[in-house]
């Protein structure tokens, strides 16, 4: 009964979003309301419809009565369950940090529930082409969102992430077409059985997947593909920046997880192991240089967007070492990910409103001053570098406990060596704001605003509660992490089975 | 290599499209021509769904209502695909050309380089 209600995921932030248009042209304060009204339904439904997922096992349907593979089939099992539920509940929460500071009326909020329509798009699509059309609606409405800082620096950003965007969709579509000539089918189900049969050794299929590989992978952001994203989360409004890091790239680790396992099966990496120690080789790189990058940035959002490229790498690693273990720690990194990283970028959103301090060094004394806001940023980070019982760690366990399963010791050495790196940049940034002597910009904040004519004395409400709730949820999540071992276990025990 | 020529060459004019795309949007120091580079790029992938399509003495693949009439046909399902792909194209185009006069507006340039020494002079 439930599976009808599927399409409604999509339809609902399409319609918000034009709903959002339409208000915008007759109240000032009609987009906004539209936004939360919207992101509330979708939330309640995704948490409907995913725990149905979970413990009922999966709901599909045919979109329009067409039924698959001929038509578009719309499929929630237990993984695109926990990223539907993620996407919903991260763009509810962090509307509260956009309403905060406001980049601009109607076209933001239209542009921001398209994102919400793109993402879950991605996370219910059970066919290769639907995927490529919302990873363009959700590439659409980032680059417009990055640009929406109104400076000409963010627009120079968003139009590389355009360009970078761009080709790696295009890419991915190249790869589509490969499978597409190789088996004439787009159906993800109907397509793991097709290629099977069209051999994996085939020069279609091989190409088809280094295409769709290298096109997420782009999306993703890892090294040496990541160029576009420092900018890009660097110069985005705060808001935005929460929003992005916290998604987009994570809803595209999740489509290579699903494409790899549900379209191209375990057997595809049995018949062609070289393509697995590839994408090894490939994540093992990005979490080290992406660590050493993050050490070497002295602005605290470029550090935190290049631990992104480190972390992201880490769940690809987990995604192509392939055992349970591993599988699980890439889902449960994921999902940690995105709260610890959306919460850090409200927390360097605050500080930026509160004392203009954008710099590793210009944090200094900063907890001194606002002891709340400093302690829940610093669990977060804490929570990054791993340290139990934080979500930080359990993923970073799984995935090394995959890895030393599976046989490849070097993952495992690679993982320990990147928490190290990640411990020095957040270490530093903890040891500036705990220990260190005030800074000038944070003593000014002290002093009642001298330097600026309208910073607020206090970090706003709602900016604290997200930064203490992502806080209080990253160590809550490692703590129920094995109830969502169990809850997912069906679900990966079906993707890993030959 | 003469067969692959004559009978596969729209899979090379594919290859040559990607590749002039691919050099542009590499090459140029313009937004502008960055971006037709991105739109030369993207119309190779939407040729080669085509070509993939067609099939020799295949007919349109539309079925009169006085039955089928048998033979082969064009699969429809590409052309479709590419349709919507085109739809996706116009769109970022649109995009990217707005965010090009943002740049103007803001620097006054389009051009890579010269952008590059306005902000060092910031």
């Amino acid at each position: 009964m439930s599976d009808a209600f599927l399409p409604l995921l999509v339809a609902i932030p399409l319609f918000g979003a034009l709903l959002a248009v339409a208000t915008g042209l007759v109240t000032v304060r009609g987009p906004a309301l539209v936004a939360w009204v919207t992101l509330a339904v979708q939330t309640l439904l995704a948490a409907w419809l995913g725990t149905t997922a979970l413990t009922e096992g999966p709901l599909s349907v045919g979109v329009g009565g067409f039924v698959a593979p001929y038509g578009i089939e719309l499929v929630v099992d237990g993984l695109s369950a926990v990223v539907l539920v993620l996407v919903a509940v991260v763009s509810l929460a962090a509307l509260a940090f956009v309403s905060e500071d406001d980049p601009g009326g109607t076209a933001f909020y239209t542009e921001y529930l398209l994102l919400a329509t793109g993402l879950s798009g991605m996370a219910v699509t059970g066919d290769v082409f639907n995927l490529y059309v919302f990873l363009e609606i959700t590439g659409l409405a980032t680059y417009a969102l990055v640009a929406s800082a109104g400076t000409g620096r963010s627009a120079v950003s968003a139009l590389k992430y355009l360009l970078f965007g761009t080709v790696a969709a295009s890419l991915y579509l190249l790869g589509v077409g490969y499978a597409l000539v190789a088996t004439g089918t787009l159906n993800m189900a109907d397509l793991s059985t097709e290629l099977a049969r069209a051999g994996y050794g085939s020069p279609l299929v091989l190409a088809s997947f280094g295409f769709i590989v290298v096109g997420l992978a782009t999306k993703t952001a890892l090294f040496p593909l990541h160029t576009w994203q420092p900018d890009a989360y660097g110069d985005a409004p705060d808001s935005v920046s929460a929003v992005i890091a916290a998604l987009v790239s994570t809803v595209a680790a999740y489509a290579l997880l699903r494409l790899v396992y549900t379209v191209y099966t375990p057997a595809f990496f049995e018949a062609v192991p070289v393509a697995r120690d590839a994408l090894i080789a490939f994540a093992a790189v990005s979490i080290v240089v992406g660590s050493v990058l993050a050490v070497a940035q002295s602005e605290v959002k470029r550090m935190l967007a290049y631990s992104s490229v480190s972390q992201y790498g880490l769940v690809v690693v987990g995604i192509a070492i392939g055992t349970p273990a591993a599988v699980f720690g890439a889902v449960v990194h994921l999902l940690g990910h995105a709260i610890m990283k959306g919460g850090l970028f409200v927390a360097a959103g605050a500080v930026a409103d509160l004392t203009g301090a954008r710099t590793v060094e210009e944090y200094a004394g900063l907890a001194d001053r606002f002891p709340v806001l400093g302690g829940a940023s610093a669990v977060l980070m804490l929570a990054m570098v791993g340290v139990p019982p934080a979500v930080g760690f359990a993923g970073k366990w799984y995935i090394a406990l995959g890895a030393v399963r599976a046989g490849t010791w070097p993952v495992a050495v690679v993982i320990f060596a990147s928490t190290l790196l990640t411990l020095a940049y957040f270490a530093l940034l903890v040891e500036r704001m705990f220990v260190a002597p005030a800074s000038a910009s944070v003593r000014a904040a002290t002093d009642g605003g001298s330097d600026g004519p309208d910073r607020p004395s206090e970090p706003s409400r709602r900016a604290l509660a997200l930064v203490v709730g992502a806080a209080v949820v990253a160590v809550a999540l490692g703590v129920v992490v094995t109830d969502l071992g169990t809850a997912l276990e069906p679900t990966i025990d079906t993707l890993l089975s030959p | 290599m003469i067969e692959l020529l004559t009978t596969k060459y729209t899979y090379l004019a594919v290859v040559i499209l990607l590749a002039i795309g691919a050099y542009v949007m590499i090459e140029s120091d313009n937004f502008v021509k960055k971006i037709i580079g991105m739109n030369v790029f993207q119309t190779g992938i939407f040729v080669f769904f085509i070509s993939a399509a067609f099939r020799t003495g295949g007919r349109s693949p539309v079925v009169s209502s006085g039955g089928s009439g048998g033979g082969s046909f064009v699969s429809p399902l590409p052309h479709v695909l590419i349709l919507t792909a085109i739809v996706v194209g116009v769109s970022l185009t649109a995009v990217a050309l707005g965010l090009v006069v943002r740049i103007y507006e803001s620097y006054g340039t389009v051009n890579e380089d010269t952008l590059r020494e306005v902000r060092a002079n910031e």
